[in-house]
């Protein structure tokens, strides 16, 4: 099977447990960080398939470490899955001009998780 | 124009069944009595502007002074049929047949009236609450740590139900997260419960009196432009009429406002007061030594200028003596709790305990998104005191974003210790949900 890499933004432990344990099943290597600073030099060493990345976080906010992942041109073409909470109309507007290349809205379905990611990455299976 | 040759029979009418002097009315609305008694007996016409101002202080609706009861109905019909604007022309109201409905059907059309001002009652309060659901920030945070509850419940239990074979600790790594997030949730609703249950509280049943206030100065950008000009409408009438002002406490709080921002107005003329801000910056100090006048003006002035007076977005906060907001302008990103004291670390409460000394803080205000302010506070006595009687005191903050050479001194504050995530801050007087 093909190496499947996602890097993983999202602060709380739990949700991140979960998201981690459903991914692996499904072959995916996954890396995880609670806030941005450390995963951006993470992103540029690893280089993953596919960013999963939380809107709501401490410190810098989902939607300025997407402003600034987009800023690079190595990233411009990486592939975002924004998690948010619904009723953020106008944060998923915002996400979407920062360059964001899917949504998925909390609480998800686990295997909605898994399909979209999938799709980002382009598997047919 | 009046409609109805009758209207002055009406407002005399209406005034005397209130027992309102006739004098009182005629001041009220700006006009002599011998003006308003000719008005009374139908030998002078008035405009729409002063229909309007009569009815606000009669407390009836115009078209009722203008048309009478039977207005008010066609009114309230042609209202109706104005909410259906958008249906198909088979199903629109007939609007040219309203005198009709009206004489052959008087129930229907009182009944169908009757139910529109019903409506759009509603729709007002549904949009307050709305607005309220959507900039409070306890309920905000607090819906937030619900929707993380949930999607932790969510994906742990599906986690447990779906998968086949598991390790054991897996297993029990997840039973362990669904009871943690399950006493999570569970402590969060308990606070939103009690939280909403103190919104059926409330005088009007939509919001405090202050609030109506703020509601009411928000719409107009905190600024009263009618009080810039060497002469001001008299306060009762700035008042009547206004929709926010939903009850006698706000409308008597609002008067006082006013009141305040004439006098702030007058020994801060806008012009002057742009030309000293070009020259001297946004500094509340040197703008004080300017116009001699004391820091609590200053705040209050810089908070109620207009946009587009070259001042940054400001926010302010008044408190009483007992810490009690008495005026609230929020600032961007600064968010004032609804309910409650702020955090007790503001600058605002600082002051309380050193009267007439300034205080300049740069804060560091905790949240999802943390961000930096400069702020300048100030305790002074409200009014003039005695040697009789307690001093009455109240304490200013002027909030206004940091600027870029804030300098590395800051205070670590936040907005309310029920929703503050510093859990280990010496100053809590209360756990966070956050926790």
């Amino acid at each position: 099977m093909a190496h499947k890499h996602v890097l993983l933004i999202e602060d709380e432990p739990n949700i991140a447990e979960a998201i981690r344990f459903i991914l692996s099943r499904d072959g995916w290597e996954v890396t995880h960080f609670a806030e941005g600073q450390g995963a951006m030099a993470a992103l540029r060493a690893a280089r993953p398939d596919v960013l999963v990345l939380d809107l709501m976080l401490p410190g810098r906010s989902g939607l300025e470490i997407l402003a600034e992942l987009r800023a690079e041109p190595a990233f411009a073409q990486l592939p975002v899955l924004m998690l948010t909470a619904r009723g953020q109309g106008r944060d998923r507007e915002a996400a979407e001009r920062a360059g964001a290349t899917a949504f998925l809205a909390k609480p998800f379905a686990n295997s909605d998780l898994v399909a979209c990611l999938r799709g980002l990455r382009g598997d047919k299976g | 124009m009046a409609r109805s040759p009758l209207t002055g029979t009406r407002i005399r009418e209406r005034r005397l069944a209130q027992g309102m002097r006739q004098a009182d009315l005629a001041r009220s609305v700006g006009v002599s009595p011998a003006y308003l008694n000719l008005i009374e007996h139908n030998r002078r016409r008035i405009g729409d502007d002063l229909i309007a101002q009569i009815a606000a202080v009669l407390a009836i609706e115009p078209v009722a002074l203008s048309e009478g009861a039977e207005g008010a109905l066609f009114e309230g019909l042609r209202e109706a049929a104005a909410g259906h604007a958008g249906v198909a022309a088979a199903l629109a109201p007939e609007v040219e047949r309203i005198e009709e409905l009206v004489s052959r059907f008087p129930g229907w059309a009182a009944l169908l009236a009757a139910q529109q001002a019903r409506v759009a009652a509603l729709e007002r309060t549904v949009e307050g609450y709305s607005e309220r659901m959507a900039q409070d920030p306890f309920l905000a945070a607090t819906l937030h740590e619900v929707l993380s509850a949930i999607t932790s419940l969510r994906s742990t239990a599906a986690i447990l139900v779906e998968t086949g074979e598991m390790d054991p600790e897996w297993r029990s790594r997840f039973h362990r997260t669904i009871h943690e997030e399950s006493l999570r949730l569970s402590d969060t609703a308990e606070a939103l419960v009690a939280y909403l249950d103190t919104l059926e509280e409330a005088e009007s049943g939509l919001s405090s009196p202050l609030e109506q206030v703020e509601g009411w100065l928000a719409r107009c950008d905190f600024h009263l432009a009618a009080l810039e000009g060497a002469r001001a409408p008299s306060p009762e009438v700035m008042v009547s009429g206004v929709p926010e002002l939903a009850s006698g406490a706000a409308r008597t709080l609002a008067l006082a406002h006013i009141a305040r921002a004439r006098a702030d107005a007058l020994a801060l003329p806008l012009e002057p007061l742009r030309h000293a801000l070009e020259e001297d910056g946004l500094d509340p100090a040197r703008l004080a030594a300017r116009f001699g006048a004391p820091l609590a003006r200053v705040f209050r002035r810089l908070a109620a200028l207009p946009p587009g007076s070259g001042v940054p977005a400001v926010g302010l906060v008044v408190c009483d003596g007992s810490g009690s907001f008495t005026y609230r302008r929020p600032m961007p990103g600064f968010a004032l709790p609804r309910f409650g004291a702020g955090c007790p670390l503001w600058p605002l409460y600082e002051a309380l305990s050193r009267p007439m000394q300034p205080i300049r803080a740069v804060l560091d205000l905790a949240g999802r998104v943390p961000q930096r302010f400069l702020t300048y506070a100030i305790c002074q006595p409200s009014q003039p005191g005695g040697f009789d009687a307690p001093q009455v005191m109240e304490a200013l903050m002027l909030i206004l974003p940091a600027p870029h050479d804030a300098g590395p001194q800051s205070r670590a504050v936040g907005v309310s210790c029920r929703i503050c995530p510093r859990i280990a801050c010496p100053a809590r007087r209360e756990p966070s949900i956050l926790a």
